[in-house]
């Protein structure tokens, strides 16, 4: 796995007049995890595009070295076509890396039309294209939504393995995610104080 | 050059099959329900349609052109699509310019093949048609490039079809005033004109279209 690093500095992010969060900051090397947590609206799901670089912070810098894959609440897997060949698209932007269908439990589905994927089997199938896609910088908003509690099990393991190879994983949770030597932000550890002043 | 390859592949694939949203017929379907209207509304006077026919095409093509505005780049932003091509370094100029080229290939000759029926529905004779056919030729690229324009910026807004076709049509004008223009004139110069101002939408397209995506994230 190539080296790879993301690191966060003085973040803070505003959503139309609110600010949501300030002086965030952190800092991950190979083979590290961090798990993002907090209330519904807090600011999980922005600060994971800030992070992918998708969203420009209000304050702060974000470094990043190495390719990003993000998971997010959208699977972008044509709705109309057949699993396998809504996959095989990205197989064919991303090279022709294994996505370990069998072991998601979607080897079964290659042929079904997207459209018609339960939401756990959409989130199995957007994990397949995360493994396909071989980054070292994982980010995950809500990794878990939809998922049984074996998918559940299955994405802790996943991101795992993907540490020990020496990848970055960044999980944004509100569930409790098992991971030995994950790092946890609180988002609520960062609120901006109410006169405005945490911006400075 | 592969990644462009697949990335036309999924363009036209979308846009000529169209998944759920309707595929390339419907436009091409549009515009001879229009041609064919014509001779009902003017009624059977020969020299009238003959004089006016080919403008009748054009505007039909204008409109054709519309109806596929709002499958152009709105769902794949609903998708994520964009997002993840960001990830992978891919510019929105560059997807946006591969969009335009397979928009332009899923109505562009479709409409050049419906203009010959519909020659025959309006009355208009050889010599008009094959004006009409070079009109369309210079005429639809930049259509196309002013379609994923419009809706690269209307996207994401309520309502952002109907608002999208009100914001093509006067921007189409110039197309139409110069392609129609021609066979009056029976000139070279109104298909030029048309040509010189479909590039210019081509070259603006891209980076116009591409902001307005970027924009669209915050």
């Amino acid at each position: 796995m190539q080296e790879c690093r993301i690191a966060a500095q003085d973040l803070a992010c505003r959503r139309g007049d609110r600010l949501l969060f300030a002086r965030l900051g952190f800092a991950l090397g190979p083979g590290e995890a961090l798990q993002l947590g907090g209330a519904n609206g807090i600011g999980k799901s922005s600060l994971i595009r800030i992070l992918a670089g998708l969203l420009a912070p209000y304050a702060g810098t974000v470094e990043r070295a190495g390719a990003i894959a993000l998971v997010d609440e959208r699977p972008a897997l044509d709705p109309h076509l057949p699993l396998g060949q809504a996959l095989a698209f990205w197989q064919r932007l991303d090279g022709p890396a294994d996505f370990q269908a069998a072991r998601l439990g979607i080897a079964a589905l290659m042929d079904i039309p997207v459209r018609y994927l339960s939401t756990g089997q959409k989130k199995r199938a957007a994990l397949a294209r995360l493994i396909g896609q071989g980054a070292p910088i994982w980010l995950l908003d809500e990794p878990l939504n939809g998922l049984d509690a074996k998918g559940t099990a299955l994405v802790e393991t996943l991101v795992a393995e993907h540490c020990t190879e020496g990848g970055i994983a960044v999980i944004a949770s509100h569930q409790p995610f098992t991971l030995a030597g994950m790092t946890r932000i609180e988002l609520s550890d960062f609120l901006p104080s109410p006169s405005g002043k945490g911006l400075s | 050059m592969s990644m462009l390859l697949a990335l036309l592949r999924r363009d036209l694939a979308q846009l000529l099959l169209g998944g759920r949203r309707g595929g390339a017929l419907l436009p091409v379907l549009f515009f001879l329900a229009v041609a064919m209207l014509y001779p009902f509304a003017v009624g059977p006077d020969a020299p009238v349609m003959a004089r006016t026919g080919g403008g009748v095409i054009w505007v039909a093509a204008l409109l054709a052109a519309i109806l596929p505005l709002d499958r152009l780049i709105e769902p794949d932003l609903e998708l994520g699509m964009f997002d993840q091509w960001a990830l992978r370094g891919i510019s929105e100029e560059l997807l946006v310019s591969v969009r335009v080229l397979a928009h332009w290939l899923s109505f562009g000759p479709p409409l050049m093949l419906a203009a010959l029926p519909a020659s025959a529905l309006v009355g208009i004779d050889g010599q008009t048609l094959w004006l009409v056919e070079l009109g369309l030729l210079a005429g639809t690229p930049g259509l196309a490039a002013l379609g994923v324009l419009v809706a690269a910026i209307t996207a994401g807004l309520r309502g952002g079809a109907a608002l999208g076709g009100l914001m093509a049509i006067p921007l189409a004008v110039p197309l139409l005033v110069f392609g129609a223009g021609s066979l009056a004139i029976g000139g070279e110069s109104g298909l030029g004109l048309t040509a010189a101002f479909s590039l210019v939408l081509l070259a603006i397209t891209p980076f116009a279209a591409g902001a307005a995506i970027r924009a669209g994230r915050s």
